[in-house]
């Protein structure tokens, strides 16, 4: 955050500043308005040029249009190839109603016909006529813009061009005096921005538009080659013709400013959450999802939309390889039902062939689809599939700035990225992979005839996360995460994991019965110990009592014989002595 | 030089096939419009004497005039009868070119 701060301070030429300089009005064309830095010079002629079909005209009935709708300002277009009801049934198709605004005044289309054939020239002449029409025009409905498509025709209408180019320098210092904003469109010229050298008279702002072909796509892109008095952008910026008109993708400017959010987002499977801290992916992180086909990537990316549509936020899913139909019937088979998710307007699908249009258009397209959808996520699969229109520099290229606008919006991208069968997985992505904040591989685990899915976590920035792999299962139930059987210095999945497992039971359970056996015995052994000791302690005791009875025996016996002596001596009439010896013998 | 928008010549109401209709557009008496006019009217006593109608269109007066005979450059002389709509632009003094562009004169091949 605190060098996003930094960046923004050096950035050069701050909007406002700008703005004081020069006075602007906005064309209201998505994109223009940003590298012109708001839009084209105020009260001045902008030249617009290009080949034919480059959308020149397109261009300037939206500058008259969204002048008349949006910023309050009527409009002239005085056209010069096509008519009235010709160049109102072309917008019609975008959107814009040229009728309706002409019934409100807002705009004046004034068709003007030049046919070399029908005039014949006789001495000197002026273009008065097209000043009076003009003029008139801008005064009835009060015009702040105007559009001259395309003046060059005048030029293969009169034969005199020397009266027609100062009578052109003419009109447009004239302009100039009106004040009005004035588009003036030219066609190509050799090796010149316009056939009969416009730029040279409309000198204050020069719009190119090019339509190029490569590789047989072909790809819209406008340039501001020139723009008095303001910074624009340099660049050339791939444009889209939509369904509501032209839009420019300044995704060239982008920078690395955007903030980075600390909210985690689930990816859907809740043991991968525990792998990635516990919490899952980082709200507006770029995820990348990588392995080989069938590995399960886009089953991944449907557990994390499953998850997201379930949390209420809008994803946006563009497909390059899959019909919407078909993706959404393979994940119901693993237990992902989407299709609420699309009726309820949570979950939009764009799918497209990647040659149907060329890596800018393809680039042009998902932003006006994130503009106007405004998802929380989106998913890309597979994101390598764009390589089908553009080599590995270019693609990088473009998904550096389709990750700088996600990011920008604090959308969480979640690519998928398919790897060859031969290549090493970590070395092929090497291209984008420093792109991606998470990077998760989904890896074939080939073994005992069997194959088996394996998920690592590559990188994951600013989380702690699990090292280990997890075997990847897929089933009705959906998504499951297992341990995998890492003992006696192997990693086991599949069947050779159950097998493994079933073998360490077993043991087990052997292991068990014999400990209860042994347990038993000692059981035994020491109740045989105890009855021992018992019938020890019974003999113990019968001798006790013996001997107590042999020394009841002994006294009585003693007794019996000083009694006797006594009755002896007593009988005897023995003197004192012999009965105080008697006595002594007695308390002994 | 008359006043612009007054017709120079009255003219006959009937559709007459060789009746020359003829407009000449003008922004204000500026030197070509004013030349163009005498060119004109001489050019008309010479070939279309008494068969010809001068219409003269002052577009700073009426500005919306200006888009039905598509006119860009001033002045403008249209043909308007006999059809087709021809036009020539200038002060019409290539008297031979006027005849040229009025078709009264065969293109030189």
């Amino acid at each position: 955050m605190k060098s996003g701060r930094n960046i923004e301070l050096a950035a050069p030429a701050s909007p406002g500043a700008v703005k004081t300089a020069l006075a602007k009005c906005p064309t209201g064309i998505r994109g223009l308005d940003e590298i012109t830095q708001g839009g084209l010079p105020q009260g001045r002629p902008t030249l617009v040029c290009g080949g034919a079909g480059c959308g020149k005209t397109l261009l300037g009935i939206e500058f008259l249009v969204h002048g008349a709708v949006d910023y309050e300002e009527p409009g002239v277009l005085m056209a010069f190839e096509e008519s009235e009801s010709e160049l109102g049934a072309n917008v019609t198709s975008l959107g814009m109603d040229l009728p309706r605004l002409v019934r409100e005044n807002k705009l004046r289309i004034d068709s003007v016909r030049v046919e070399r054939s029908e005039i014949q020239e006789t001495g000197d002449y002026d273009l008065g006529g097209l000043f009076v029409r003009l003029g008139a025009a801008i005064d009835s409905i009060g015009a702040k813009r105007l559009v001259l498509d395309t003046v060059e025709v005048l030029f293969s209408g009169l034969s005199n061009h020397a009266i027609v180019r100062s009578e052109l320098r003419r009109l447009f210092g004239w302009l100039k005096e009106k004040g009005v904003t004035a588009i003036i469109t030219g066609e190509r010229g050799d090796g010149t921005m316009t056939r009969y050298g416009l730029e040279e008279y409309v000198a204050d702002c020069v719009i190119v538009l090019d339509n190029r072909v490569l590789d047989q796509l072909c790809t819209r892109r406008l340039r501001v080659v020139k723009y008095r008095g303001s910074a624009h952008g340099t660049n050339e910026y791939p444009f889209l013709v939509g369904k509501t008109g032209i839009s420019v993708l300044p995704i060239t400017s982008m920078g690395l400013e955007y903030q980075a959010s600390t909210k985690r987002v689930s990816t859907g499977v809740p043991r991968l959450d525990s792998m990635l801290g516990s919490q899952g992916y980082y709200l507006g992180s770029s995820v990348l999802i990588s392995g080989a086909a069938g590995s399960g990537k886009t089953s991944l990316a449907a557990a994390f939309v499953h998850a997201a549509c379930q949390r209420g936020e809008k994803c946006l899913y563009l497909a390059f390889e899959e019909s919407p139909s078909q993706i959404m019937r393979n994940m119901q088979s693993i237990g992902f039902s989407l299709e609420p998710f699309v009726k309820k307007g949570l979950l939009q699908y764009q799918a497209t062939r990647p040659s149907n249009e060329g890596l800018e258009s393809h680039l042009a397209r998902i932003e006006g689809l994130v503009h106007a959808f405004q998802p929380s996520a989106v998913i890309v699969d597979p994101v390598t599939s764009l390589l089908a229109v553009g080599d590995a520099p270019e693609v990088k290229s473009a998904l550096a700035r389709l990750t700088d606008l996600l990011k920008g919006r604090g959308v969480t991208a979640l690519y998928t990225s398919l790897t060859a069968g031969g290549d090493s997985p970590e070395q092929s992505e090497v291209g984008i992979s420093s792109l991606m904040d998470t990077w998760l591989l989904v890896r074939n685990l080939e073994s005992e005839g069997e194959r088996n899915r394996g998920l690592y976590i590559l990188k994951s920035r600013g989380m702690s996360h699990s090292n280990q792999v997890r075997e990847f299962v897929l089933s009705g139930k959906g998504i499951q995460l297992l341990d995998v059987y890492t003992g006696s210095g192997k990693v086991l999945t599949g069947a050779a994991r159950l097998a493994q497992e079933e073998r360490a039971r077993a043991e087990e359970e052997a292991h068990q019965q014999e400990m209860a056996a042994k347990r038993a015995e000692i059981e035994r052994r020491r109740a045989e110990t105890a009855a021992q000791i018992e019938s020890l302690r019974a003999a113990l005791k019968s001798e006790d009592r013996e001997l107590t009875q042999l020394a009841a025996a002994a006294a009585a016996r003693q007794k019996g014989i000083t009694r006797g002596r006594a009755d002896l001596s007593r009988s005897r009439m023995a003197d004192s002595d012999s009965a105080t010896v008697a006595g002594g013998t007695d308390g002994r | 030089m008359p006043e612009p928008t007054t017709t120079a010549n009255p003219a006959p109401k009937t559709m007459n096939p060789d009746f020359w209709d003829l407009r000449l557009y003008v922004a204000g008496e500026t030197t070509n419009c004013l030349v163009a006019f005498d060119n004109l009217k001489h050019i008309c006593e010479k070939h279309l004497e008494g068969k010809y109608r001068i219409q003269v269109i002052d577009l700073l007066k009426n500005p919306q005039l200006s888009s039905g005979d598509q006119i860009l450059a001033i002045p403008t002389l249209v043909r308007r009868l006999p059809e087709p709509v021809r036009k020539i632009i200038g002060d019409l003094s290539n008297t031979e070119r006027v005849l040229v562009g009025l078709d009264l004169r065969p293109r030189s091949v």
